[in-house]
């Protein structure tokens, strides 16, 4: 799976993008949040309050029961600040 | 109808002059210009960075242009965005509307500010001398751009 990561949720985790295998019992949004907690302190910090973080699957703003497979790009940021 | 995305600086009177030159039989262009301040009422802000997400924020900008198209009939369009770093009272956003009459140009222009504000993967960051900090998503912006629903 392509994980991508934005602002502050990038700087907990330390990159902007990577590659992991999801793992075969997460099948939504939800699922590769509680996975990623458990990948160290920093994701443990982006992830401590998902009502702070938005999420979108394959570029597409989705909820948390939004179904994800292996092949899919998931990006988490938190609510967008432009114009 | 343009979309764009740009780290160099931004100059709205070039833009919207090439723009009007486009254009044939419209009635009102309403253009907004939006500017990066330089404090934000406690701190003097020295500089702003804007992320975004590669890919996703320019379909974001096409989508949100296209719903505009949609709900109004407009002759055309134009959306800049910088991108990078921005220093204070440097221009961060312009749209541009032309419509044959100004309610809708009006009205579009609005709309397309209030959706992108809320909908378009960009985030800043502020600099000044304590440091910096990501800004925070205003409720004030969630309300405008509900008002569209």
């Amino acid at each position: 799976m392509q994980l991508l990561y934005f602002a502050w949720v990038r700087q907990s985790i330390g990159t902007g993008s990577e590659q992991k295998k999801l793992p075969e019992n997460v099948t939504n949004v939800a699922g590769v949040i509680d996975w990623l907690r458990h990948e160290g302190e920093g994701y443990a910090e982006a992830f401590r309050d998902v009502d702070q973080i938005k999420f979108a699957v394959n570029q597409i703003f989705v909820s948390l029961e939004a179904p994800v497979k292996d092949s899919d790009e998931v990006a988490f940021f938190p609510p967008v600040t432009g114009g | 109808m343009t979309v764009r995305l740009q780290t160099e600086p931004l100059d709205p009177e070039v833009e919207v002059r090439t723009f009007r030159g486009r254009l044939d039989e419209s009635g009102a262009l309403v253009t907004f210009t939006g500017l990066m301040r330089g404090q934000d009422g406690i701190r003097e802000i020295s500089r702003m960075t804007l992320e975004h997400y590669p890919g996703m924020t320019e379909a974001s900008l096409m989508a949100i242009e296209k719903e505009a198209l949609e709900r109004w009939p407009l002759d055309d369009c134009l959306i800049i965005h910088r991108i990078g770093e921005i220093m204070p009272g440097e221009p961060i956003l312009l749209v541009a509307i032309a419509a044959r009459h100004r309610q809708q140009a009006f009205k579009a222009a609005e709309f397309l500010i209030d959706w992108l504000k809320t909908k378009a993967p960009f985030w800043k960051y502020e600099e000044d001398s304590d440091g910096g900090r990501w800004v925070g998503a205003r409720s004030q912006d969630d309300k405008l751009a509900k008002r569209w629903d």
